[in-house]
């Protein structure tokens, strides 16, 4: 497996280094700094901002007692390590935790186009949902635009549209500006991960009937 | 109001966090006398004697470093000052229990903190799930190779942050800032600040970006 080519921009990165990424955007972030040795880096970067801003804050005085408190509990038996996450092929760690029986165990749903849709049990934030998309081995999407943003994560198998070729570990990010129509990799079924605070909007002439019916 | 501009002194840049000193490698030189440096070489120390010896009194030099940091942290992050303090002790045991997970090579002592408070605070009051990368994941893809000298780099890199972030445009460093220390999403600060959601964007892209050349430059 190659590193991904198409990445994070700072902006999700330091949403995620600075701990304001809600749920579905650290999910997606998360998800995709473990294919990716260059985004890591980068975030580990934006991580040592926090580190400097920490140094150069004004301390503020803590409880007169504080150091008794903590210093009572030094000898503490730790709480149980967080159990460790067993590795799924084709699931990294952040992603396990949201599909402990794997990719094709996730609630599918067909939704039309040798495509289908499972939800991830994500706390919604200011209308970012996560889900799965799956389109079939070499099938391709009707071409849509896109309501809000959308963030797809390519887990499995690999897509073409307009704006590139998205192998496994890859990022596309869609706004209102971009229509496209994505295709699949003959390989095998294309699975992503997505994140989006909208419906998408079909610009086919048949499919724009679909419209009122499309959940983001 | 806290700006960047405090912690220039007396007319000199003294950027305030220096990592440590690898001996051997590169960059122990005349540093060694400067006070910041030194500092931060004792915050090493001591973290690691904490994870070697469960050393109390080098807990205790941490403690008087980092708890009023964290809780002023916290507290501009929105939180109340009680509340505050008890998530500050939380961190605080919970740098003594896993100083052994600090790698010197990967980040300074302050940046380590950070992230564990950081965490702590979403795990405390956010009540969701925190998706976060694993660094034990067996799946990830692997890292370039390992520089000897890394743990130097690390040093040198925060350093130069330290200045880089006061040399910024007084609105860029108030958007990281605010990045940063308030929880505020990027609409959220367009709104605050009475100014287009694209000039936060592109304030805060452009910040990170001269952030970004201060690692790159050789």
């Amino acid at each position: 497996m190659t590193a991904p080519t198409h990445h994070l921009t700072d902006e999700w990165l330091l949403d995620y280094a600075s701990g304001a990424a809600t749920e579905p955007v650290a999910l997606m972030v998360a998800t995709h700094l473990s294919f990716c040795p260059l985004c890591r880096a980068n975030a580990a970067r934006l991580e040592q901002i926090g580190g400097t801003l920490l140094e150069t804050i004004p301390p503020v005085a803590v409880d007169r007692n504080a150091w008794d408190r903590v210093a009572a509990r030094l000898d503490e038996p730790a709480p149980d390590a967080p159990p460790v996450r067993i590795g799924i092929p084709g699931v990294p760690a952040p992603l396990a935790a949201y599909l402990p029986r794997g990719l094709d165990a996730a609630p599918w749903a067909k939704v039309g186009f040798g495509a289908a849709r499972a939800a991830l049990p994500c706390v919604e934030h200011r209308g970012f949902k996560s889900s799965l998309l799956r389109i079939g081995a070499g099938r391709g999407f009707p071409h849509h635009g896109h309501r809000g943003e959308e963030m797809l994560l390519v887990l499995q198998g690999s897509f073409d549209d307009e704006t590139g070729h998205y192998g496994v570990g890859d990022v596309a990010v869609y706004d209102e500006a971009v229509t496209h129509r994505p295709v699949a990799g003959p390989e095998r079924d294309c699975i992503c991960l997505v994140v989006t605070n909208a419906p998408i909007r079909m610009t086919g002439i048949f499919t724009r009937l679909l419209n009122p019916f499309l959940r983001s | 109001m806290w700006q960047f501009s405090r912690y220039r002194t007396g007319g000199r840049t003294a950027p305030r966090l220096r990592a440590i000193p690898n001996a051997g490698a590169r960059g122990c030189d005349d540093r060694v006398s400067d006070p910041a440096f030194a500092q931060a070489a004792a915050l090493v120390v001591a973290l690691r004697a904490v994870a070697t010896s469960h050393d109390r009194s080098a807990f205790a030099q941490l403690f008087a470093h980092f708890a009023p940091r964290v809780k002023a942290y916290l507290m501009r992050l929105g939180t109340a000052a009680g509340e505050a303090e008890d998530i500050m002790q939380d961190v605080m045991l919970t740098i003594w229990r896993r100083a052994d997970s600090y790698d010197p090579a990967q980040a300074g002592v302050s940046t380590w903190v950070f992230t564990i408070a950081r965490n702590r605070r979403i795990d405390i009051l956010r009540r969701e799930r925190r998706p976060t990368l694993d660094a034990s994941d067996p799946a990830l893809q692997p890292e370039a190779p390992v520089q000897a000298d890394q743990a130097a780099q690390a040093q040198e890199w925060e350093e130069r942050l330290g200045t880089a972030l006061e040399e910024l445009p007084p609105e860029q460093g108030e958007m990281v800032r605010m990045a940063y220390y308030e929880d505020r999403s990027h609409s959220d600060i367009a709104q605050r600040l009475n100014i287009p959601l694209g000039t936060v964007k592109s304030r805060l892209r452009l910040a990170i970006a001269r952030l970004r050349l201060r690692f790159e430059e050789p």
